[in-house]
Parts: structure tokens; C-alpha cells; sequence
């Protein structure tokens, strides 16, 4: 608006108004993409929710019946699997943040020269297929593995058996080997943003908490942590949102007994074809991570994400 | 002690690192196995024979070729499109600017499992096949926000000075564009392509909603496998293609260093 009020002489260094081809120029830029993401993203998720209360069968056809029950019917069917990928996944989250925190502290101040080649290993697991790399821990964990064998004599089976995180001396097929692979698929989602937010942390600034005589847990604390906050939310929620709406940990690390929501979404999706509960129990966990997100957010203080 | 104390973050960091990359190790050891059963999951004796035969399992070199065309073409459009909006979005400033930041940074922030079954939905009730049309359009979705992101960082990081100076030397708009801003903005179009093709390549979940009984890409068919027996040969092509991937990657560090210190 203040470019209208510019004088009439105005100089090459301060344009007018843009001709009003060149200010539809963004619309038509953005105008394939934001198309495909209405059609493809927005709109299905607003024919998801007309879904979630029709009734009806996959043989007879669904329609609209505004059936609430589809929601309540779902919720008390499925609690424990809501509760359980909302529990793993937090799990998975914490223990993200305190493997991943120290690599990339590392990465950032004490890699040197090796920063590059530290950084290609974090994103080289990503080069073999999710899904081989998590059949791969059925072998580590397996019951006459070295590591059962080890945490046997070790004893360690027996506390985690008492904490209700494994059981029979096993490792697969106990909850403890579903948060594992969930904090392993998702580390480096903890690990890059931990990384950016901490390599701009200038390193003069831990040398000058240094010379005010702070001890290095008190460097840390004050001044290393709350700038890599930034990183630290970003990172929690890159971890959090897809490992509560994973099923393929549950599914191939698991039992029956640690099934999580997405077992359940894809099992009604794809092999019992009741399409309304499929979509009520997606609906219910967008809407429990919106919300979830939102305060968390809120709590963390943090906007500059996107 | 004070050894430990001043090198604690280096080991819980080497330790993180072992944990991350211990399952590719593995994947790696047991291509050279020489299963008993169905299940590649013990350690039995060493064989070269999944090496010498990758393709020799019905099915599986098909659903490779599958996966990389479909990563393919999902790319070349959500690069095309994704960095199209990018520019509008970093460049311009417009009513419905914020909405449109919205509307690309939304499908990240959502569970891959409520895509896919919304997406399914749609597809379904609209009675369109399912097959690798509606892969790919799932496909070009998911992938085009990391487009975006990549591309608008870059974008944003660069100087219009520069466009300006060539606008002063005569240079037309499409030469400018062409000899100046798609250069200086290659490097995140190129991260933008990268990252979309990685993982539309490995994408399971929309994949497996979204997937009709006969477009079985590489990860439906490892999930398949995992259900029925996985032979030897998944192994290696999930060492091959580790192999090929960190080489490219090496060798582009190596050119980029090289092209660093030229200039």
C-alpha cells in the first residue's frame, strides 16, 4: 500500500505497484501444486470424516447415516491400541533424544574434520530399505541370538521382565523390541535437526560461560541446551507424529499383544473392508496428535518450524 | 575417570552411531548366508550364491524395476511442480501466501497412515482402479513438500542482488532465469529431487493402501516376504543398493569439494 502513495517520479530503486500480470504470478506458480495437494491431500481427509460416520457393509455398499457410534465403537475396541502408540511412541521419542542428543553434539563440536563423513553414516541407513533394516533386527534380537544370550547371564532379561517390558527370557515379540526398532527407524529424524540447531551454536559462547568459571554441566544447561531448543522440538516431533501411526515395527517385531492404531487402520482397511471404522480410528488419531502438537508446541514456545 | 568424564559424549555418540548402522552390518553378513529354512534370520554357512543369482527369486528383480520407475517419475513431477511453488513462495509476497505455507507443511506433520487410508478412500468411492496410476499420485503428494522445503531454503539463501546485476548487464528475463537463477538455485533443487526419490523408493504404507493386487513395488514385496519367507536375495539388493547410494553420494562430496576449491 505505501508503494501507491510513492511519488510519480519515482526511481528504478523503488518500483511501483507490480503490473497486474506480474502479481498474479505467484498464484500461477503455486497454482499445480496447491491443486494437487486440495485434490489429493485436503480433499480426502474431508471425505475421511463423511466416511467415518456411514454405515453399511463392503458388499451392500456405505452410506452417509451420520453413525457417531462408528467413534465410541472404535474408541472401546481400540483403547489399548491408542494408548500403546501413543506409549511407544513417546518412548521411542525420549529415547531418540538421549541416543541422538550426544551424536550430534558430537558431530557438531568434536568431529573436526570427520563432520562430512559422520553426517553421510547418520543418512546411510536410509539407503537400504526401511522395511529390510527392520527384518534385520528380528536377527539381532532373536531368542538364540548373542544379545539374548548375553543380557541373560547378564541378568538383565530378568528386570526388564519385571518391569513388564519383556517376557519368557525374550526380547522379540515384547514391547521393549517394538520401541527399539521405533527409536531406530526414526533417529535420524531426531538426529539432523538436533544437528542444525546445534551447529549454529557459536562455540565462543561455551568458551565464555567457561572463563565466568561455569562447570561444564552448568555450560551445558544454560547456555548449549536452551539454544538447541529449537532443534530439540523440531526433532521430537519428526520422531513422535510417524511412530504413533506406525504399524510396521508393531507388526514385524512384535506380537499380537503390542499391536499399535496403525495395525489397527490397516487391518480394517485392507482386510476386514469395514471402511467407517478405518477412517473414525484415523480421524481420532490426527485429531489426538493435532492437538497433542499444538500444546506441545504452545509449551515449547517455539513458531519458527516451518 | 577424568578420561571417561571428558570423553563421555565421543563414546554415547560412537555408541549411537554402532546402533544406527549395526542392522546394515547385518544385512550385509547375512547376504552371504546360506539359510536352513524359508527365513533368513539365523547364521548357517557362507555362500555367494544369492550374489551370483540377485534375480534368480520369481518376481523380486520385477518389483525393483517397479519401484525405481515409479520413484522415477514421481520425482521428475513433484521436482517440476514442488519447485515451481517453492519460487512463489519464497520470492513473492501475495494474499493466500501463508495458507499456501500451510497447505505444503501440513502432510508432513501427519501420520503416513492417515494419508493413505483418506487417500484410499477417495480412490476407492471415486471407483478408480487402484494400480501404479494411483501410486504415483500419492507418490507426487507426499513427496512434493519436501520439494518445496528443499528448494524454498535455497531460494530464500540467495542474493537478488545477483539477478539484479544481471538484469543491469542486459541479460532478458528468460536469460536471467536461465543462466542465473536456476543455477544458484540448483543445489536445492537437486537436494529437493534427492530426497523425494529416496523416499518415494522406500515408501511403504500410503504404497500398500494405495496399490492394486498386481503393482507389487521392492518394499510391498519384502513385506510379502516377511510374511511367506524372505529369501537371501532381498539382501542384496538392500546391500547393492547401499553400495550404489553411498558411492554417489561420496562422489558428490568429492565433486563439490573439488569444485569448492577451484573457485
Amino acid at each position: 500500500m505505501t508503494a501507491l502513495a510513492a511519488p510519480p517520479e519515482a526511481t528504478p530503486e523503488a518500483p511501483g505497484p507490480p503490473p497486474p500480470r506480474r502479481r498474479l504470478t505467484p498464484y500461477w506458480l503455486l497454482l499445480p501444486a496447491a491443486l494437487w495437494l486440495l485434490v489429493f491431500f485436503a480433499a480426502p481427509l474431508v471425505y475421511q470424516a463423511s466416511t467415518s460416520v456411514q454405515s453399511g457393509s463392503f458388499e451392500e455398499g456405505f452410506e452417509v447415516t451420520w453413525r457417531w457410534a462408528n467413534y465410541t465403537e472404535a474408541l472401546d475396541t481400540y483403547a489399548e491400541h491408542f494408548a500403546r502408540s501413543f506409549g511407544y511412541a513417546a518412548a521411542a521419542t525420549v529415547l531418540c533424544l538421549a541416543i541422538g542428543y550426544p551424536l550430534a553434539y558430537m558431530i557438531a563440536f568434536r568431529a573436526g574434520r570427520w563432520r562430512g563423513v559422520l553426517l553421510v553414516l547418520v543418512i546411510a541407513p536410509f539407503f537400504t530399505s526401511f522395511l529390510i533394516r527392520t527384518l534385520a533386527w528380528k536377527t539381532i534380537l532373536s531368542d538364540n541370538g548373542p544379545l539374548v544370550g548375553a543380557l541373560d547371564t547378564l541378568h538383565v532379561l530378568d528386570v526388564t521382565a519385571t518391569l513388564g517390558l519383556t517376557t519368557d527370557d525374550r526380547l522379540l515379540a515384547t514391547p521393549l523390541a517394538v520401541v527399539c526398532g521405533l527409536t531406530y527407524n526414526f533417529l535420524p529424524f531426531m538426529i539432523l535437526p538436533l544437528y542444525t540447531s546445534l551447529e549454529r551454536v557459536d562455540p565462543g559462547l561455551h568458551e565464555a560461560a567457561q572463563d565466568l568459571y561455569a562447570r561444564p554441566l552448568t555450560v551445558f544447561r544454560r547456555v548449549t541446551l536452551p539454544l538447541s531448543m529449537p532443534g530439540v522440538v523440531a526433532g521430537t516431533l519428526l520422531t513422535f507424529i510417524p511412530a504413533s501411526g506406525d504399524y510396521i515395527n508393531a507388526q514385524l517385531l512384535g506380537s499380537p499383544k503390542e499391536q499399535m492404531v496403525g495395525n489397527a487402520i490397516q487391518k480394517q482397511f485392507l482386510n476386514v473392508l469395514d471402511y467407517p471404522t478405518a477412517a473414525a480410528m484415523s480421524f481420532l488419531l490426527m485429531a489426538a496428535i493435532l492437538i497433542m502438537v499444538t500444546v506441545y508446541i504452545r509449551r515449547a514456545g517455539t513458531e519458527e518450524l516451518v | 575417570m577424568r578420561w571417561l568424564r571428558r570423553h563421555l559424549v565421543v563414546i554415547a555418540g560412537t555408541l549411537a552411531l554402532v546402533y544406527l548402522l549395526l542392522p546394515n552390518v547385518v544385512v550385509l553378513v547375512f547376504s552371504f548366508n546360506d539359510p536352513a529354512g524359508r527365513y533368513n534370520y539365523t547364521w548357517q554357512s557362507f555362500s555367494t550364491d544369492a550374489w551370483s543369482d540377485p534375480c534368480g527369486v520369481a518376481g523380486m528383480c520385477d518389483s525393483v524395476g517397479l519401484s525405481l520407475r515409479i520413484a522415477l517419475t514421481a520425482t521428475v513431477a513433484a521436482t517440476v511442480i514442488g519447485t515451481l511453488a517453492a519460487f512463489a513462495l519464497a520470492r513473492h509476497r501475495f494474499r493466500g501466501r501463508a495458507a499456501g505455507n500451510s497447505l505444503i507443511f501440513l502432510p508432513m506433520a501427519m501420520p503416513e497412515v492417515v494419508m493413505a487410508a483418506s487417500l484410499g478412500t477417495l480412490f476407492l468411492n471415486m471407483r478408480i482402479e487402484f494400480g501404479v496410476t494411483t501410486i504415483l499420485i500419492a507418490h507426487i503428494m507426499f513427496c512434493l513438500s519436501f520439494v518445496v522445503v528443499a528448494v524454498k531454503a535455497r531460494v530464500a539463501s540467495m542474493d537478488p542482488k545477483l539477478e539484479e546485476a544481471a538484469r543491469d548487464l542486459y541479460a532478458g528475463p528468460l536469460q536471467t532465469f536461465l543462466r542465473v537463477t536456476l543455477p544458484l538455485a540448483a543445489p536445492g533443487i537437486a537436494a529437493g529431487a534427492m530426497l523425494s526419490f529416496a523416499i518415494s523408493l522406500d515408501d511403504f504404507i500410503i504404497t500398500q493402501f494405495n496399490a492394486g493386487p498386481s503393482t507389487v513395488t521392492f518394499p510391498m514385496y519384502v513385506w510379502g516376504a516377511s510374511q511367506r519367507g524372505i529369501p537371501v536375495q532381498v539382501n542384496v539388493i538392500g546391500t547393492a543398493m547401499f553400495v550404489a547410494a553411498l558411492a554417489l553420494v561420496v562422489a558428490g562430496q568429492v565433486v563439490g569439494a573439488r569444485r569448492r576449491s577451484r573457485a
